[in-house]
């Protein structure tokens, strides 16, 4: 067994794990972190996409000892200091962009990283950035839309309630 | 009309908060205090004899708390199958046994054959690879039309052969049906597959067995959309446990589509395996273990005949289905080809004559069940694929061919035994065409040409059966369950509501569009009604959510008990006021007697319920709490018009969807927002069906397609804003709320409107090759249109 | 997962020392490597994480005019970092697997695996560059030795890629459904001697580069010097998504298309 320690949504963590803990399963396992879902073992899914060091990554594709000293984000980090939604989250709440919330993790982080390199993107880079977030409910429409309404971006002209 | 609440509302779901802070409780987010983890040891044949499973070597590894094989299972019953199927000779289907583990036999890749026991995951991984097993590995047969040969090889030595059943629907009209294509002006034949898919809900399965010594008392944690149901059958059929010697939870589950319905191995298994290590033992599937033993969906091969007399009337239809069953029974597997596919082949026309048969084949495969509208899609496709190139050999306009056979009049007695209450076909293709912009076709085709591109368009018609349904009904085709739906609503003495429903939400938002209908009927904030589902402990016992049944059936109950709450409470209110039960009135959350301005508030009736000081005890008891169960009388008849317009490269064979359009009428819409998004989902899964999603196996029965590098699940980039449409509503007559469901339209209504566009497209690109299979990928277009 | 040591070398030097343990293996990101593991299909019995590795890390110009990419440089930083360089390299690059993926996966790690369908062994083959490793300089031509086969030796690991900068290039690629790793892709360079033609996800031997389509484009560089030429399929992959006619067609269509791209 290795101690590792990182940052986990801006608290101290760490914790003993063997060589092959995965990243998603330290979050999960030792840390209670259940946020961060698996989906998938071939690494296509997105369920499990945490920041770490500010970047997406699939944390089920990520050993645990990588994340030594890391500033790690998951989907418990997200709401707004007070609690609330933070404008991403309250967008797919607004646009019911998620189902059965399964997949809805890993498509928030993926969706926060998108934010950050392009703050407007057009319907096409968002569904090319989530290539790597598969959701098996909304048929994506609603997930699209949300995330374009994140940005600012004026989505009335689309389609539906 | 939409207001602020209620019922007609788009309410934000309330279930989002969870869901959107990572604060949501899937069943893999539980543990157990003292919990082992199993790994179940799979069969990598497909067919052959367990001649030896030696664990003694395994039994010895680290961390194993006990290895189980198929002879620890032999005293345990068979998983059941909850649907008998009667042939067209009036016999009973073949049901093989279906064990736990396997015992003599393996019968598919994925079959369990030994389950390790350990303190971790890994551990018992570790065990499991020192297990050995020998297999004598027989030819596999995977082919339906081969496996019911003479001479094929048995799936189970002890049935007369692989064939499930041979079902004629209705055997009596056969005659009459075989004299009409003799007559007939034009008959249009058409030969196809219905590709077999994988329901892939995010969340894979998990069951978590606890039992405590103290009571005898044991609880299955798993990922279900009908916790009773699991209950029922594991309990009275597998395990012997009595129903109040056993509780199913299932917490937040993470997408279903059907195949979280059906009771599976691994949670009897956990269950019993709980008792016999006395510690909780946990099972978490691997999306690859999903692949190989998650039920799978569809898998038909067809061959449809349309009759037509010289006007272009359908006259008659007739077909022959090959349906797979896999390597044994899951629960409702034998109803599907049958009872949810036979009685939709009418669709939405007037065909007075029909024939169906459908001949049921084991073979060497995972087994298959309801997926995503379970028999109905299969039926759409066949039919909606078959009147698109009727109108093509006519060379008649296919939306007028369609319209020119429409059933018209309601209700509607079909030929295949059932009868639609309410619906407007015409309706919802003017709304088709109305957002289709067809003068504006001929442009963008012009316009994908100069791209170097084809453009095709192709419409469908849909009619399903949902809100299943009337239990007398189902009984007598061979269900071996009831299909009602139960509530119980507790008013608490402050005003607020708990509403404890047998359906189960696994992604649809029951905890929001429930409680706008409760806090409807009684005009107070949706805030006030909580809703409790999936704990066998907690709520009265239901039938769980499938066949877009929860708000038709389950919310028909929660109408009848909210009802009996009003009921009740205005006997107190009239006693509080002084007033005559008759007189007095429920709105907005206040009672009043009618004419004058007395009232007294909701929170005044129900603290009088539990504070009974002023209360009239000699009429009325105490209390606030009914329970209704809702068996409807009918099943409920959604239908629509979809339109999809495509791009194809000529060059890649590579498709391309512009443009879906659903006008779908679902009767009354309680939550459009949800309905919505409802469609939209369906309309992802159908179009993956139509481009994209392919179970394959090899000849030897290895499956091919077994991970997402292979098996391709449709993604964001694939996918187009869909534009979607539910005005048309004609209400259903038979369930209090006027609702049909929509939760399957979409996967039912879209596959045909996509192949019957690509096939457009190839058109347009003098290719006229009458019929393409599914999924449409890049290489079958191109073999196609070369070929 | 079998278990496994994890080491976290700092440099070079020491990567190459904890490599000569027994079992050893290199990690550059894992992102082919974790599913193997997970599939149980290796098990070594140390990982060497090189993503510690700075002087492995990074994309910048030599004074020979050549990119020089640390062979722990992620697809995301060749992305952003050779856009100004190579475009038609940090394309490439931007559309390997998903950003998740990218944020991970190495161009190293991605080079010494070959992968039949990996998006890099074509720029790297087409390009014509030079694979550096702690012990040696290979040229692209005799690295790649076929499906999952590369000139490494046993803990021999890439640290650097360095690419000459044609005068033009691009890379087409057709997406096999479900993976998204390539089903066919070409990757076409002009430089002023000569033009390269690699195409990746087509052949039962990995990546190769389409000799003939070279010859037709050195004389005439259009679309239509490839009209009339095909490749034999008999050598092809032929699977669920593609037959090898199939894959031996889109051969030729992401090569014109590459070509015009390229104008």
């Amino acid at each position: 067994m290795t101690q590792v320690k990182m940052t986990v949504n801006g608290k101290a963590a760490s914790g003993d794990v063997e060589g092959r803990t995965l990243l998603s399963q330290f979050l999960r396992d030792d840390l209670g972190l259940t946020g961060t879902h698996v989906g998938c073992d071939t690494s296509q899914c997105g369920a499990c996409v945490v920041h770490v060091n500010g970047e997406a990554v699939k944390s089920c594709t990520m050993l645990a000892v990588e994340a030594e000293g890391a500033e790690v984000a998951t989907i418990e980090g997200q709401a707004n200091a007070d609690g609330s939604l933070n404008a991403i989250q309250q967008a797919f709440q607004d646009h019911h962009g998620l189902q059965c919330g399964f997949c809805t993790p890993g498509m928030v982080m993926s969706a926060a990283a998108l934010l950050k390199e392009n703050p407007k993107p057009t319907e096409a880079d968002v569904r090319h950035y989530l290539d790597g977030n598969i959701c098996r409910c909304t048929g994506y429409h609603n997930i699209v839309k949300a995330i374009m309404a994140a940005s600012g971006q004026d989505v009335s002209a689309i389609a539906a309630e | 009309m939409p207001k602020d609440g209620g019922i007609g509302a788009s309410s934000k779901r309330r279930e989002d908060v969870r869901f959107l802070t990572g604060a949501g409780n899937y069943t893999d987010d539980m543990n157990m205090w003292g919990q082992a983890h199993v790994f179940f040891l799979r069969s990598d044949v497909a067919h052959g004899t367990l001649t030896n499973v030696d664990t003694s070597a395994a039994a010895e590894m680290p961390g194993v708390v006990q290895i189980f094989t198929g002879a620890d299972f032999e005293e345990v019953g068979s998983i059941p199958c909850g649907w008998q199927v009667t042939d067209k000779h009036g016999e009973p289907m073949q049901e093989p046994r279906h064990p736990v583990l396997a015992h003599g036999k393996v019968r598919h890749v994925g079959e369990p054959i030994a389950a390790v026991v350990a303190e971790t995951l890994e551990q018992a991984r570790d065990a499991a690879e020192a297990i050995s097993v020998d297999i004598d590995e027989l030819p596999a047969v995977v082919n339906m039309k081969e496996a019911v040969q003479d001479g094929a090889p048995k799936v189970h030595d002890d049935l007369t052969s692989n064939l499930c059943y041979d079902w004629g629907f209705v055997e009596e009209n056969k005659d009459a049906v075989n004299k009409a294509f003799d007559e007939a002006a034009h008959v249009t034949t058409l030969e196809l597959v219905n590709n077999r898919l994988v329901a892939n809900p995010m969340e894979p399965r998990v069951a978590i067995g606890d039992y405590s010594r103290a009571g005898d008392e044991h609880t299955l944690y798993t990922t279900s959309q009908n916790p009773h149901v699991i209950r029922l059958l594991m309990g009275a059929f597998v395990l012997g446990i009595p129903e109040h010697k056993l509780r199913v939870v299932s917490p937040d589950v993470g997408g279903g589509f059907g195949t979280k319905i059906f009771h599976y191995q691994e949670e009897a298994f956990c269950t019993f395996a709980a008792k016999a290590c006395n510690r909780p033992v946990k099972w978490t599937s691997s999306r690859t273990e999903a692949f190989m033993s998650d039920a799978h969906g569809r898998d038909h091969v067809t061959k449809i005949e349309l009759a037509l007399d010289a006007d272009n009337n359908f006259t008659a239809l007739r077909t022959d289905t090959y349906a797979n069953m896999g390597a044994y029974l899951s629960t409702f597997a034998p109803s599907v080809p049958t009872w949810l596919h036979g009685t939709l082949m009418a669709g939405n026309y007037k065909t007075p004559l029909i024939y169906v048969n459908v001949k049921a084949v084991f073979t060497n495969t995972v087994p298959v069940d309801a997926y995503r509208g379970a028999g109905r899609p299969e039926a759409s496709f066949q039919l909606e694929r078959l009147v698109d190139k009727a109108a093509h050999e006519l060379e008649v306009d296919p939306i007028a061919l369609r319209r020119q056979n429409f059933i018209t009049e309601f209700p509607y007695a079909t030929p295949v035994a059932v009868e639609y209450d309410t619906g407007d076909y015409n309706a919802t293709m003017d709304k088709l065409e109305e957002m289709a912009d067809l003068s504006g076709f001929d442009a963008r085709r012009k316009a994908s040409e100069a791209k170097g591109r084809l453009r095709g368009f192709g419409v469908n018609c849909y009619i399903e059966a949902c809100g299943i349904a009337p239990s007398n009904l189902v009984g007598q085709l061979g269900a071996r369950a009831g299909l009602y739906e139960s509530a119980t609503v507790r008013v608490n003495a402050t005003g607020g509501l708990v509403v404890m429903t047998g359906s189960h939400s696994h992604g649809q938002g029951h905890e929001t569009s429930f409680a706008q209908v409760v806090a409807d009927m009684i005009g107070i904030d949706e805030g006030m009604v909580e809703i409790v589902h999936g704990d066998t402990s907690k709520v009265p016992m239901g039938m769980g959510t499938y066949g877009s049944r929860s708000l038709a059936v389950g919310g028909s109950a929660m109408v009848r008990a909210t009802e009996k709450i009003i009921a009740k409470a205005k006997k107190i209110a009239a006693h509080l006021m002084e007033a005559s039960e008759a007189d007095i009135e429920l709105k907005d959350g206040a009672f009043s007697v009618a004419g004058t301005d007395k009232s007294v508030a909701w929170g005044d009736v129900t603290l009088a319920a539990y504070v009974p000081h002023n209360y009239p005890l000699e009429d009325v008891e105490p209390g606030l709490e009914e329970t209704a169960f809702y068996d409807p009388s009918n099943f409920t008849y959604p239908s629509g018009a979809y339109a999809c317009e495509v791009e194809l490269d000529p060059d890649t064979g590579e498709v391309k969807i512009e443009r879906f359009l659903a006008a779908d009428d679902f009767g009354n819409v309680v939550n459009p927002m949800i309905v919505t998004g409802q469609v939209h989902g369906g309309l992802a899964q159908g179009i993956g069906q139509a481009l994209l999603e392919n179970c394959a196996y090899d000849s030897d029965g290895q499956l091919l397609s077994g991970s997402y590098m292979d098996y391709a699940m449709p993604r964001a980039s694939d996918l187009p804003f869909y534009e979607v449409d539910h005005s048309c509503q004609t209400p259903c007559t038979h369930n209090p709320l006027g609702v049909k469901g929509c939760g399957e339209a979409g996967a039912i209504g879209s596959p045909p409107a996509v192949v019957n566009a690509v096939l457009d497209a190839m058109r347009s690109g003098g290719k006229d090759v009458g019929h393409i299979d599914m999924p449409v990928t890049p290489a079958r277009v191109w073999a196609a249109m070369n070929g | 997962m079998y278990n496994f040591d994890v080491e976290r070398p700092q440099s070079i030097a020491d990567a190459v020392q904890a490599l000569s343990r027994e079992d050893a293996q290199p990690l550059s990101g894992g992102q082919t490597l974790i599913p193997t593991l997970k599939a149980r299909l290796a098990a070594p019995s140390v990982l060497v994480s090189l993503g510690d590795v700075d002087e492995m890390k990074g994309v910048c110009m030599s004074d020979g005019g050549q990119l020089c990419i640390g062979g722990a440089t992620t697809h995301a930083t060749v992305a952003a970092e050779a856009a100004a360089h190579y475009p038609a390299l940090a394309s490439l690059a931007a559309r390997i697997g998903d950003p998740a993926v990218r944020n991970r996966g190495t161009i190293g790690g991605s080079v010494a695996n070959n992968d039949p369908s990996a998006c890099y062994p074509a720029g790297v083959l087409g390009s014509g560059a030079t694979v550096v490793t702690n012990a040696r300089e290979i040229a692209a031509d005799d690295y790649f030795q076929g499906m999952f086969t590369t000139a490494l030796e046993e803990g021999e690991i890439v640290t650097e890629v360095k690419f000459p900068i044609p005068q033009a290039a691009h890379y087409e690629k057709f997406l096999q459904p479900a993976s998204r790793f390539p089903l066919v892709a070409a990757f076409v360079a002009r430089f002023s001697d000569g033009v390269r033609v690699a195409i990746t996800g087509a052949s039962n031997d990995g990546v190769f580069r389409w000799s003939e389509a070279e010859a037709a484009l050195a004389s005439n560089f259009s679309a239509s010097a490839l009209d009339g030429l095909s490749v034999d399929s008999t050598d092809m992959i032929s699977d669920l998504h593609g037959t090898a006619e199939y894959r031996a067609h889109l051969i030729g269509v992401m090569t014109k298309r590459a070509v015009a791209a390229i104008g």
